[in-house]
């Protein structure tokens, strides 16, 4: 693997084969040193052109964990703002030495753009309302490490699917490794066409819930209203919220998932998401070895001997530090 | 004096609105001395194979000058222009500043006056094409301007188009309009379809054309103007201007290069490049300009040629300005795309448009003596492969890079002025 850009790219058995090397990385992250040199050597941009704390440090935590080096950059310090190219963003980072690239942009495609540009190896961060095939692989690993596989699972995506590149990624990520996925949103927060979706598509969320092994919820943005995408946000609770009395309607072994940030009391009651079968902190705890996985997939599979080396060492869980 | 020898185009087929013959074409003194077999000249170009018509003439250019001279100018615009076998092309008025009024007509004039090819400035409906007071059409009409529209953008208000179209009643001008309505269309960058939600790039419906369409099919009704449409793009634009022409309306119609050629899968990776206002749309929208074409309903293809420079397409797609290039490369796209005879391609791209835009006088008539010799040289059946960075535009922003076409420009004469020979600019 050269890139990760979109989980729509990948075939089920890369897929498979980048959760089989997370539960490597979640074996590594669980020990008292949680460090290997995989990647010692190598360095890691963290290009991150629009704000993002949660996914830009677990990037850097799975980086320093392989023992990359990383250097990086967010909006508000970089030089983008003052009219530089992407382009030249992109090359002018790459030929200080940098292996590999993740990116985080508000433009859809940026990723896709840069791999034109840029020798080094692309890792979609999040573009857009496009893709971020690390959220849907730590959801992919998250569900089967709690249910045994995705294979045959009753999973709803709720929510703002029109605007989110979660949706996106995981629709492609879920349904390549076997579950049915239902779409669940009022038809104005649905993408205008689902021509090629692999999905159900319902308004009614109290009709799938029984039947569910898998309940995913979608961050609401308040702008939504403004865009009179929404009559208000009571209603969209109202409707498609998976309130205290919804979540009842799950079966008891059902998963309850969120990307984060939540917001309590919106898309899910405050207690709902505290509730044991809520597995919100997985996820997050989930996403650093999925990383971990990504980046020693692009950079430790160079096929040099170095690589070669790292390879065996992480297998053997020799540590460094 | 070097001028008045006289050229002989010697055994071209000569194809104009009035037919289709075997002849020789004597160019002198800036025009067409004789037309028939059998001629003789001081110089003499074997135009064996080809076909020899009158000058293109495109509706819609993006020359860019005044204001953002980096991505093309008047010359480099013109002399793509030549290229491409036009010999007249309309200078749209987006520039910086606007071409509003009176002194920014005649900047545009002068600057077109040395240009390889006739430059003829439109001029904007409202003041600085913001849409909210009208341009002074009266002073641009009298220097010329036939053509007015706020090209870019569509006149939002329906109050004030209805006054822009009575007002150009009495002027003998025709408003031009790119239709699309600006509250479904804002923020967006693509067709609205399978493929915009696929990519997540927001999308803009084909109704965002076609109800502006409809309004000013309304209007057009309304007022007795003269309208012409821009770039249609859609399946419902196309039925709808057929049937307003099946009642009896007289509006015109043009249709782009990349609306019969491309769609919005090309958007698909995500370069700029494709991106385009209005976007491209899906393959049954493309049938349905190319029906349009064959029929009538679409009565010129026009480039809307619009350079922007390298940096300016390698921004991420939503921020990417929309526009492509087409002047080189809309005669042989023509002829590679659309099922039609020479002769109707022709007609698409010459002496139709040269009606709507009221220069027949001097483009898009007839091959015959005494008249104006605008003339291009063609060989229809020349294959080349398009390569984008190889024009004589200031920009490079072709979304037909390494497409093979058929159909290439051999020579281009504008007044007599050989201003293209063999397929090279002379000027």
């Amino acid at each position: 693997m050269r890139h990760l850009i979109a989980t729509s790219d990948l075939d089920r058995e890369e897929l498979e084969s980048l959760l089989a090397l997370t539960e490597k990385f979640v074996e590594v992250s669980s020990r008292p040193i949680p460090k290997v040199p995989a990647l010692r050597g190598r360095t890691v941009a963290l290009m991150f052109f629009e704000e993002s704390t949660r996914t830009r440090l677990s990037f850097e935590t799975a980086a320093k964990r392989l023992s990359a080096e990383t250097v990086g950059f967010s909006v508000s310090s970089s030089s983008v703002k003052k009219g530089e190219s992407l382009r030249d963003t992109a090359q002018t980072i790459e030929a200080m030495g940098v292996d590999l690239m993740v990116v985080r942009h508000a433009s859809a495609g940026v990723p896709r753009q840069l791999q034109n540009w840029v020798e080094a190896g692309i890792v979609n961060a999040g573009d857009g309302w496009h893709e971020h095939p690390t959220q849907a692989l730590l959801d992919c690993y998250t569900i089967q490490t709690r249910l045994g596989s995705l294979e045959g699972r009753e999973v709803a995506i709720v929510g703002d699917i029109k605007h989110s590149r979660v949706a996106r990624s995981n629709v492609a990520a879920f349904t390549m490794l076997g579950a049915s996925v239902t779409l669940v949103a009022p038809p104005t927060l649905l993408p205008p066409s689902l021509r090629g979706w692999p999905v159900r598509v319902t308004h009614d969320l109290d009709e799938v819930l029984p039947k569910l092994d898998v309940c995913y919820l979608l961050r609401i943005q308040l702008e939504r209203q403004a865009e009179a995408l929404l009559p208000s946000l009571r209603e969209y609770t109202a409707y498609f919220g998976l309130t205290a009395r919804r979540a009842e309607l799950l079966p008891p072994d059902a998963l309850i998932m969120h990307p984060g940030p939540v917001n309590r009391g919106i898309e899910i009651a405050a207690d709902v998401a505290e509730l044991p079968r809520s597995v919100i902190t997985d996820q997050v705890r989930n996403g650093v070895a999925v990383r971990m996985a990504v980046l020693f997939a692009i950079l430790g599979s160079a096929g040099d001997a170095r690589s070669t080396a790292a390879r065996s060492e992480v297998v053997g869980g020799e540590s460094s530090a | 004096m070097r001028e008045s020898r006289s050229v002989v185009l010697k055994g071209g087929v000569v194809i104009d609105e009035t037919g289709e013959r075997t002849s020789d074409v004597v160019v002198q003194n800036g025009a067409i001395a004789a037309v028939g077999p059998d001629l003789g000249g001081d110089r003499v170009i074997d135009a064996g194979g080809c076909v020899v018509a009158p000058g293109l003439v495109d509706l819609h250019t993006h020359l860019r000058q005044p204001g953002r001279e980096e991505a093309e100018t008047v010359e480099s615009g013109a002399r793509a222009a030549a290229l491409g076998g036009f010999t007249a092309v309309m200078a749209m008025p987006n520039t910086t500043p606007a071409i509003d009024s009176a002194a920014v007509v005649r900047e545009v004039l002068d600057l077109g006056a040395v240009a390889a090819v006739d430059v003829y400035p439109t001029g904007a409906i409202t003041v600085g094409r913001h849409g909210e007071r009208l341009a002074p059409m009266a002073e641009m009409a009298e220097l010329g301007v036939r053509l007015f529209t706020d090209d870019g953008c569509g006149v939002q208000d329906d109050r004030l188009m209805r006054r822009a179209l009575e007002y150009s009643t009495a002027l003998g001008v025709t408003l031009a309009q790119h239709c699309e309505v600006a509250s479904l269309s804002e923020g967006t960058h693509m067709n609205e379809g399978e493929w915009s939600s696929r990519l997540g790039i927001p999308g803009q419906p084909a109704e965002a054309e076609e109800l502006m369409v409809m309004r000013d099919l309304a209007l057009a009704r309304l007022t007795g103007a003269r309208l012409h449409f821009l770039h249609l793009s859609t399946r419902g634009s196309v039925a709808m201007v057929a049937a307003a022409k099946g009642g009896g309306l007289t509006v015109t119609a043009e249709a782009a290069p990349h609306h019969f050629t491309l769609t919005d899968t090309c958007c698909g990776g995500f370069d700029p490049v494709f991106k385009v206002h209005p976007p491209l749309r899906t393959a049954d929208d493309v049938a349905a300009v190319k029906a349009g074409l064959a029929d009538g309903t679409v009565d010129a293809i026009a480039t809307d040629h619009a350079p922007h420079p390298p940096e300016e397409k390698e921004k991420p797609f939503d921020q990417a300005p929309p526009g492509m290039l087409g002047l080189e490369y809309a005669l042989a796209l023509a002829i590679t795309e659309l099922e039609l005879e020479i002769q109707e391609v022709l007609a698409l791209l010459s002496w139709r448009p040269a009606a709507i835009a009221r220069i027949k006088d001097r483009h898009g008539g007839p091959i015959a003596e005494g008249r104006p010799a605008n003339i291009c040289v063609l060989d229809p059946r020349e294959e080349w492969v398009i390569d984008g960075s190889g024009g004589a535009s200031r920009s490079s922003n072709v979304p037909y890079e390494g497409r093979r076409v058929r159909g290439r420009i051999r020579h281009t004469f504008v007044d007599g002025e050989p201003v293209v020979f063999e397929g090279m600019a002379q000027r």
